[in-house]
């Protein structure tokens, strides 16, 4: 048998909830989201960084969970799509998703959706730049990307009209 | 109901992060399944050994000895094995299978496995297997061939004032769906085989596993998982890992799940066929079509599997949406070592619609008029006949596209500004734009919807909900949506009350593959009727009356099944009389309606470093009523994009047959950053025979959107675009060509 390393327990905060468990150190953040903590709502698409699939919120920041081991994530604050949410009441950016044809097959749009959640975190009034370059590092097939940028545009809008 | 945007069915599933592809899903005791792959592209096998310090006890190991029925794929005949047995026919393919619970041991002992081959020799391209000094497949290296013939092409030529040849290629494409392949497996003795998995048409692989385990029909069971994307490459693949997935379950006795990385998806699943097209066109002196002689190829890969219908659609959209009074297109598939090609949106039209568009902006110059007028010469018009002999029945009006194209693109403008610019400037970028004009027939060729007889079965349960029942496939294009929207319409009622059932083989009738844009307007039509039988069982029985309310329906629904039981309603395809094909002369009505379109792109080129971006790109169609306004857009969009990746990124590196750039990072798709706006119109002439009269809408974007391209490549470098994917290294050496 090839010789493993040891697992380390790895404390953290997922969704707003303390979360803790055991992994190898190099093991996928990607693989501990989805195996341990049973958060399906992150996917793999390509396992090397690219597709931006498995886009989750580290500490604030997008990051391409394939890419992150375990032991980074000891003490940091994680957010997935499954944190988007509030009891139950989608996030704007989620409904501008569902209003404006920016999901289709389903599969980048946890990602997709973060990026654009983060984004907006940034800049609170995106141009088309901006969220062109926002959203680079997350690949969709199906949509062309067109209606992507119209739900962000529209989750934009809709913030406004509210504040 | 129709024509509205309605929200995505399985919308909020998808947004929340809640909807279950298979990766998501997890069974006791469930086991993980691999694959061990030929390193080499033809030969014997000759040994196969299990090295390393592996604990192969723990394994289930599965060869083709383990099959207990027929060691082959089933699908239009049965060449392709499951897992090869004493040959191999190229790289990748499926050997040997493993299965373990820890899935990182498993891919350790994958590696450990050493295959070894005594090599034969292999065949890598058209013109080799067309040499036939090496016969790697039948009699011939010819998985099919087609020949169509329209008017006396041979007594056209003297006549002709100008006869223009050419060549045309196009490069392999990979549907790069962001959800790989996988599936789950189980087996066993009271349920028989169930496998749960990313699929387009989950009768294909039901088909396939009764011919493998020698099983009837009800002791298998295929189940569809929310799909992450398909465009054709989840069409006939997933038979093989079902296959596989099943094979290690009945050995282990335990479900096994295969899900496949990216490298591994792209490197043995089966991608666009790479083609070659060679045109041969007499035009009279005012640019009047007089005849097209069409040569068109196809690399079909090592086993047969779907090429000859992805020849037969490119063979029929050979000749576009122009009348030209003589036509011969000879046409053939054949065979090569490389994985075979497969299922891609657009299946063969792609291919021949590039090389045709490009072809008659050529002989536009040599009659030397201008390519638009020489298209507005030879359109087809309702009552002339296309290259098939199908007389045209649809009020067509690719005159009337092109000036809403032109108008909303500035095309007229523009053409003139950027060759002025282009010649008078010194500037470094050069600026182009041009058109492709197109058709796109909807449904299974010929006789093939016949063949399909597809069924569509609908139930109204006590508390007026609709289960809509059909073996059609939600993977991204909006099936469940419409299928709901279509329903509600025939019901007058509202989508919400309309339940889409999983398809899954044990529960919904055969509606035919999710394929060749036929789901809207096939079996969305098939779905009306269901409707519209429902809806007559309940005011027939005097429980509905005219103008009723969600409500009365409702109440309706109840007292029916509380007085005589279930209420369903069964629908089976019936082929309409007026539309005859012949099987054997390749002639007759083709389709039964074709969408119609003309896209105009916009480019610039950096001279310097070939890059070439779209600036602008406008896409107008007739595709009958539009169901679903924001769906019908997405669907085309997202065609265009694929379409532009085609044209410009998407470059399948092969070496041996083998594809060497199996990466995202080195395969390139195109970005968020990478695209321009992709304008999308409709034109909208209700077809009597579709759904509130829709028509064919998902094929059609891929095969316009390379060939405007690439015009607007040559129109704003001069460049003679002959091949795509026009990268900027092969635009780089045709650039340096124009200026040496």
């Amino acid at each position: 048998m090839p010789k493993r390393a040891r697992k380390i327990r790895v404390s953290c905060e997922v969704n707003g909830d303390a979360a803790s468990f055991e992994a190898y150190p190099m093991t996928r953040l990607l693989d501990v989201l989805r195996e341990e903590l049973k958060l399906t709502g992150t996917k793999e698409g390509c396992g090397e960084g690219e597709c931006g699939a498995c886009s989750i919120e580290m500490d604030g920041a997008l990051v391409n969970s394939c890419l992150v081991p375990a032991l980074q994530a000891q003490g940091v604050k994680i957010r997935t799509i499954e944190g988007l949410a509030i009891h139950g009441s989608l996030h704007a950016v989620q409904q501008a998703f569902i209003t404006h044809g920016g999901a289709q097959c389903g599969i980048c749009t946890p990602g997709m959706i973060l990026a654009a959640v983060n984004l907006l975190a940034r800049h609170s009034q995106p141009d088309d730049t901006q969220i062109r370059e926002g959203l680079s590092g997350n690949l969709c097939r199906c949509t062309g990307y067109m209606k992507i940028f119209e739900s962000v545009v529209a989750a934009v809008r809709r913030a406004e009209t509210r504040a | 109901m129709i024509g509205k945007s309605v929200p995505r069915k399985e919308g909020r599933e998808k947004v929340a992060g809640r909807a279950r592809y298979v990766d998501d899903l997890s069974f006791p005791g469930m086991l993980h399944g691999v694959t061990v792959r030929s390193p080499a592209a033809r030969g014997r096998i000759r040994a196969t050994r299990f090295e390393g310090e592996i604990p192969w006890h723990e394994f289930t190991v599965v060869t083709a000895k383990d099959i207990p029925g027929k060691n082959c794929i089933a699908l239009l005949i049965e060449d392709q094995p499951c897992l090869a047995a004493e040959f191999v026919n190229h790289p990748e393919e499926a050997i040997v299978l493993l299965a373990h619970h820890d899935r990182y041991l498993l891919e350790e002992a994958r590696r450990c496995v050493r295959i070894e081959i005594e090599p034969m020799p292999a065949i890598f391209s058209i013109d080799d297997s067309l040499a036939r000094e090496e016969i790697i497949w039948g009699q011939d290296n010819i998985f099919k061939s087609f020949h169509v013939e329209k008017g006396d092409v041979d007594g056209a030529w003297t006549g002709a004032a100008f006869v223009v040849e050419g060549t045309y290629e196009t490069g392999a494409q990979e549907q790069l769906y962001i959800e790989p392949q996988g599936m789950i497996a189980q087996v066993s003795e009271a349920e028989g085989v169930t496998v749960w998995g990313s699929l387009q048409c989950p009768h294909y692989v039901h088909k396939a596993l009764m011919v493998l385990f020698g099983l009837p029909r009800e002791r298998i069971r295929v189940v569809q998982t929310e799909t992450g994307g398909g465009f054709g490459g989840k069409e006939e693949y997933p038979s093989m890992i079902a296959a596989h997935a099943a094979l290690l379950a009945r050995k282990s006795g335990r479900p096994v799940k295969i899900i496949y990385d990216r490298a591994e998806d792209m490197v043995a699943t089966t991608k666009r066929h790479p083609s070659r097209t060679r045109h041969r066109t007499a035009v009279d002196r005012d640019g009047k079509l007089l005849a097209m002689d069409i040569d068109f190829t196809v690399d079909g890969g090592a086993y047969e599997t779907l090429s000859p219908v992805v020849l037969s659609r490119g063979t029929i959209h050979a000749a576009g949406p122009y009348a030209c009074p003589n036509v011969r297109i000879r046409s053939r598939a054949v065979a090569t070592n490389a994985p075979p090609h497969g299922a891609f949106r657009g299946f063969g039209a792609p291919q021949s619609v590039f090389a045709l568009e490009r072809h008659l902006d050529r002989v536009a110059e040599a009659v030397g008029i201008a390519s638009d007028e020489l298209r507005r010469r030879n359109f087809i018009h309702e009552g002339q006949t296309l290259a098939v002999g199908q007389v045209v029945k649809e009020k067509v009006d690719m005159n009337g596209l092109m000036g809403r194209a032109f108008e909303l693109s500035g095309y007229h403008a523009k053409r003139k500004q950027f060759a002025a610019e282009n010649s008078n400037a010194r500037g470094a970028i050069k600026r182009g734009i041009g058109f492709a004009s197109f058709l796109h027939g909807a449904g299974f060729t010929g006789s093939g919807e016949e063949y399909l007889a597809s069924e569509v079965a609908m139930e109204a349960m006590a508390d007026g909900t609709v289960h809509i029942l059909a073996g059609s496939t939600e993977m991204g294009q909006g099936t469940n949506t419409i299928f709901a929207q279509i329903a509600a319409e025939a019901l007058r009622l509202d989508c919400e009350q309309m339940k889409i059932i999983q398809p899954d083989t044990a529960y919904v009738p055969n509606s035919g593959p999710t394929v060749a844009s036929r789901t809207a307007m096939i079996v969305g039509k098939l779905v009306e009727t269901a409707g519209l039988g429902l809806l007559k069982l309940l005011t027939d029985g005097g429980f509905l009356r005219p103008g009723y309310t969600a409500a009365d329906f409702s109440r309706a629904c109840g007292e029916y099944v509380a007085k005589h039981g279930p209420l369903k309603s069964f629908v089976k395809y019936e082929h309409p009389r007026d539309l005859h094909w012949d099987d054997q002369k390749y002639s007759g009505d083709a389709y039964g309606a074709y969408a119609w379109a003309l896209y105009v792109a916009e480019v610039s080129v950096d001279i310097r470093t070939a890059e070439v971006r779209v600036n602008d790109f406008v896409a107008v169609q007739e595709v009958g009523k539009v169901i679903n306004p924001v769906l019908a857009a997405g669907q085309i969009e997202g065609g265009v994009a694929q379409g532009i990746g085609f044209a410009l990124y998407e470059n399948v590196v092969w070496q041996e047959g083998r594809m060497v750039n199996a990466q995202m990072t080195n395969y390139v798709m195109p970005t968020s950053v990478d695209l321009p706006a992709i304008r999308v119109y409709f034109e909208e002439i209700p077809y009597g025979r579709g759904p509130a009269g829709a028509k064919g809408i998902g094929e059609l974007p891929l095969d316009g959107t390379a060939p405007a391209i690439a015009n607007a490549i040559a129109h704003a470098t001069g460049v003679d675009v002959r091949r795509i994917p026009i990268t900027a290294e092969s635009l780089l050496e045709m650039l340096e060509a124009v200026h040496a």
